[in-house]
């Protein structure tokens, strides 16, 4: 029942997708293409939500006669499934008003239209799949449906590279899923995930799987060093897409990789729980360091993207070693801070996108160092976006300290796994995850404070105005969800329990019914958080003293100009910029993780020219996993060049010599 | 009736650190100077300045936004609330289960977050200068102290600190290399957060080494007093928090009656004072360092918190 109802709506935002290719130069297409993209994700995650707080997700199926003649294509929706969906439907429910506001700003309508709701369609298809082809099939409507998107401004320069980039790793991966799928069907070649669930790989054909799955699932997500797309693609996209596509098209590749390696492949093995976590571990650092150095509003969030992959992964990794080890409790821990980090993560990811959309329309700057002084022009902007950086920079009261508190107390089971590599691997993990979380702090006092607080660095900034409704309504639905995740965390841990349950074989303790809506993920004397005693205290606290001091000390307000130790500069270059920001922490980390290098020129005394500095950064895993490739297939280009200029007797020998080489190879085969 | 009573309890903590929080400011200033062979200013001088600020009216940039004038009220109460949570004179109180020792650590997170945009607000080069050295300070001083966080809790089986000063206090524990590691990279960290000597220093404005001062330069009057009493708050916690975990000798239990509290208050004021001494004893033998030194400081926190926690697995083993 409830899956007939998400296929409807699956087929109503196809059928939107195509009339918007007919009606796209028509006034209201847009507002007709957002709005039933908004009504149809609304009911999609009404059904969805539905389905996984009731229990009755429980594999409901259908099977269709399109795809391939003899398999069909297989739909279901279990726990987990519908669990994502909440996350994609969420996602598009949000964006589409957003779409509303921004997309009237859009210079070619026709080039966004027709493939937004498509692009909705095959990540909610990807969720249903049921079977190898179908899944590969939507999972391929999703990459190009969003490789469109992401050229829809591909005049814009560095975008059509970005486009060519996205296209080739977007297939790289489509391929390794596909050979992992061949793998998991084994030679009876049952592509039903029924099947492949009824008969596991053997474990060496396991480890292969699951390294294709990491390089498949992997870099549509953005595990390093698979990310190198992500950043360039996701901000060239119009601003809606490129929260989709981080907070949710991301999540969609978590979704194919929980699919496949905890539902489909059998029981793990422990340094699988090793390898996926190290990983994580690595993605997250990589991922906020870049996002430091980075100035590009929108590129910044995309590394950040990266580096929140990472803490799923992380959790991920640890879920995966607790279930090697038969500690489905541990296992269920592990899993729920993972899924309710991807929840909170397409929160305020989406929240970030649409703020930084916002600033662009304001002022068509993406760059952060010709903006500042935004708070003044876009205040509720501003605070939607203020929210999402305390958000996603893991401080409590809200959602992502929670998830990233839960993954911590995942780590803080280690001593309970017989592994000696795990156990000191995993701690290692733990201070990866501590140091990433204290950098993301770090880049979002960056990021908030030069895009809105000081003084406006150009005439853009300077005279920018206040969003519209469509768009602040979408930012402020999302900010109050990071502070009810945040401080209610129990409902959404119990909403997880079937999911883990599915998956684990364990769920966490029932929450709800606790006192003071507390949070105990093991028992009450390991540890334990409320959200809503913190949030309520500090806002008592605040309000109180504040409400005291202003009645009974001093009101008294006197403007004048600032102080600054008495040598105040009217010019705003004179502020810190964001490289001036991240300039102490590229001195401690960027000197080892991007070679980084600073290049002075200072001219002699009594010449007038001025002094210059410039910093050189290499990209160390471009260097060492891209940079050969594209060499090797330059290398190879440039001397099968040559073939092209042959006579035509070399011709004739060539043909000659591979027939004859054919011809023996078939001989030798038999 | 038993609610109201450990309710009651609970507000006489969070009173009791806001009141101790200046005289521990006070008294290691009173310290410093007769170490260095001067009166210094009288033990309840913080409580007087805070007064006279309060009273004072503030005197506002023209470019400052609301973030500037909410950010002292947000920064007082997270830091108020995470020392409030802190098992001070007693382990066990009502609401210490609302925040372990993680949560605590971000709730101070939270505030250096709110401090170091409102030190970029008004757009003065120092403000810039005081914010971005103090995430930098923070993005290794704060993974060091979970890495202590972790040591703890691995040993002690929790990251709540009620949980862990029992731990601390019952016979099981011994003398531990791990213990020792992680008390080090503890108050190397405590030193690093709260501004103190060699990290920075607290009784200078204008040194171009500053950190905390810059962030805090274009404030005055009573969001000046407000956020001043945070960082006395917050030199409170972590004292509160190096006394409750290694050396938790007197603190009475939830539920003990008046008496007992009465005796963990006595006892609490001797360790701060204890604390306070040797601050004051340090601060004045050591010479402030550079502050391209401090990340190799805070780094050498953060590889003895790493090396506390893997030194258990392996004494654990033996």
């Amino acid at each position: 029942m409830a899956l007939t109802g998400l296929m409807w709506c699956v087929a109503a935002l196809l059928a939107a997708g195509v009339a918007a290719v007919a009606a796209a130069r028509v006034r209201a297409a847009s507002a007709l293409v957002y709005g039933t993209a908004l009504c149809v994700s609304t009911a999609a995650l009404g059904i969805a939500g539905a389905s996984l707080l009731t229990g009755h997700a429980t594999a409901g199926t259908l099977t269709l006669p399109v795809g391939l003649p003899w398999l069909g294509a297989h739909f279901r929706l279990d726990a987990l499934a519908a669990f994502f969906l909440v996350v994609v439907n969420l996602g598009g429910a949000m964006a589409s008003p957003f779409g509303l506001g921004y997309g009237r700003h859009e210079e070619t309508p026709a080039r966004v239209l027709p493939f937004f709701p498509a692009f909705l369609a095959g990540m909610n298809l990807v969720v249903l799949a049921d079977d190898a082809f179908t899944f590969l099939f939507t999972w391929e409507l999703m990459s190009l449906s969003s490789w469109a998107l992401v050229m829809a401004h591909h005049r814009r320069s560095g975008n059509a590279a970005a486009g060519y980039l996205y296209l080739i790793m977007a297939s790289f991966g489509t391929l390794a899923l596909l050979l992992a799928f061949g793998l998991l069907a084994g030679s009876a070649g049952d592509y039903a995930f029924e099947g492949m669930r009824a008969a596991p790989p053997a474990a060496g054909m396991a480890g292969a799987v699951l390294a294709l799955v990491l390089i498949g699932a992997g870099s549509k997500a953005g595990l390093v060093p698979l990310h190198v797309w992500l950043p360039l693609a996701h901000p060239a996209a119009p601003s809606h897409v490129s929260a989709l596509m981080s907070g949710v098209m991301t999540k969609v590749a978590v979704y194919g990789f929980v699919r496949i390696v905890f539902d489909l492949l059998g029981a793990p093995i422990w340094w699988w729980g090793a390898l996926v976590a190290l990983l994580g571990g690595i993605t997250a650092v990589m991922g906020v360091l870049h996002a430091l150095m980075e100035h590009d509003l929108k590129r910044l969030l995309a590394y950040h993207t990266v580096e929140n992959i990472g803490i799923i992964f992380i959790g991920l990794g640890l879920a995966l070693a607790f279930e090697a080890n038969r500690m489905s409790a541990a296992a269920a821990l592990g899993l729920t801070a993972a899924l309710f980090h991807v929840f909170n993560h397409s929160l305020f990811k989406s929240l970030l996108f649409f703020g930084s959309g916002a600033v662009l329309t304001a002022t068509g700057e993406r760059d952060m160092e010709r903006l500042g002084g935004l708070v003044h022009r876009m205040p509720l902007t501003a605070f939607a976006f203020l929210v999402g950086s305390a958000a996603i920079s893991a401080l409590p009261p809200f959602n992502g300290f929670v998830s990233e508190w839960l993954t911590f107390q995942a780590v803080l089971l280690s001593p309970g796994l017989p592994q000696w590599l795990l156990k000191f691997l995993v701690p290692a993990m733990g201070a990866l995850l501590a140091l990433s979380a204290a950098l993301a702090a770090a880049c979002f006092v960056k990021a908030f404070g030069v895009t809105f607080l000081g003084r406006p660095r150009s005439d853009a900034a300077r005279d920018a105005v206040e969003t519209d409704r469509w768009s602040l309504a979408a930012m402020f639905i999302l900010a109050a969800l990071c502070l009810v995740a945040g401080i209610l965390p129990g409902y959404f841990i119990d909403a997880l329990a079937p999911v883990t349950q599915a998956l684990a074989g364990a769920h966490l303790p029932r929450q709800e019914q606790l006192d003071w809506l507390t949070i105990v993920p093991v028992a009450q004397s390991r540890s334990s958080y409320n959200g809503l005693l913190l949030f309520l205290f500090i806002a008592l606290a605040a309000g109180l003293g504040a409400e005291a001091i202003h009645r009974w000390a001093s009101d008294a307000v006197r403007r004048s100009a600032a102080w600054d130790c008495g040598f105040p500069d009217p010019s705003p270059a004179t502020q810190y910029t964001a490289g001036s920001f991240s300039q102490p922490i590229r001195k401690v980390f960027g000197t080892v993780v991007f070679r980084a290098r600073e290049e002075v020129h200072m001219p002699p005394p009594g010449d007038m020219r001025a002094g210059r500095m410039h910093v050189r950064m290499r990209d160390v895993l471009w260097d060492a996993f891209y940079a050969p490739i594209t060499g090797l297939v330059g290398f190879g280009a440039d001397h099968l060049n040559k073939v092209q200029f042959l006579t035509i007797r070399a011709y004739l020998t060539l043909v000659f010599g591979a027939l004859v080489v054919l011809l023996m190879v078939l001989a030798i085969w038999q | 009736m038993a609610i109201a009573l450990d309710l009651l309890v609970q507000f006489g903590q969070m009173l009791l650190v806001l009141a101790l929080a200046p005289l521990l400011t006070g008294y290691v200033r009173k310290v410093k100077a007769h170490l260095l062979r001067r009166q210094g200013p009288p033990l309840l001088q913080p409580y007087r300045d805070l007064l006279r600020l309060l009273r004072k009216e503030v005197v506002l940039a023209h470019t400052a936004s609301w973030v500037f004038r909410a950010a002292p009220y947000l920064v007082f109460a997270a830091t108020w609330v995470a020392a409030s949570l802190v098992p001070t004179f007693a382990t066990g109180l009502i609401f210490s289960y609302a925040a372990d020792m993680i949560a605590i650590v971000a709730l101070l997170g939270s505030a250096r977050f709110m401090l170091a945009l409102a030190g970029l607000d008004v757009g003065t080069s120092f403000g810039g200068i005081g914010s971005s050295r103090e995430m930098m300070i923070a993005s290794l001083a704060e993974p060091a102290m979970l890495m202590v966080t972790f040591t703890l809790s691995l040993l002690a089986g929790s990251t709540q600190l009620s949980s862990i000063a029992a731990f601390m206090q019952g016979a099981g524990v011994g003398l531990r290399v791990s213990l020792a590691l992680a008390l080090i990279g503890l108050v190397m960290v405590a030193i690093a957060e709260n501004a103190r000597i060699p990290v920075d220093n607290p009784a200078t404005h204008l040194e171009l080494t500053m950190v905390h001062e810059a962030m805090i330069l274009e404030y005055s009057g009573r969001h000046l007093a407000v956020i001043e009493a945070a960082s006395y708050l917050k030199l409170l916690l972590y004292v509160s928090v190096i006394a409750c975990v290694f050396f938790p000798w007197g603190i009475a239990v939830s539920g003990q009656g008046p008496a007992a509290y009465l005796g963990g208050v006595g006892v609490y004021v001797l360790k701060l004072a204890a604390c306070g001494f040797l601050l004051a004893v340090f601060e004045t033998a050591i010479a402030k360092m550079r502050v391209f030194r401090v990340p190799d400081f805070l780094g050498a926190a953060l590889m003895l918190g790493f090396l506390a926690a893997l030194l258990l697995f392996v004494s654990r083993a033996a």
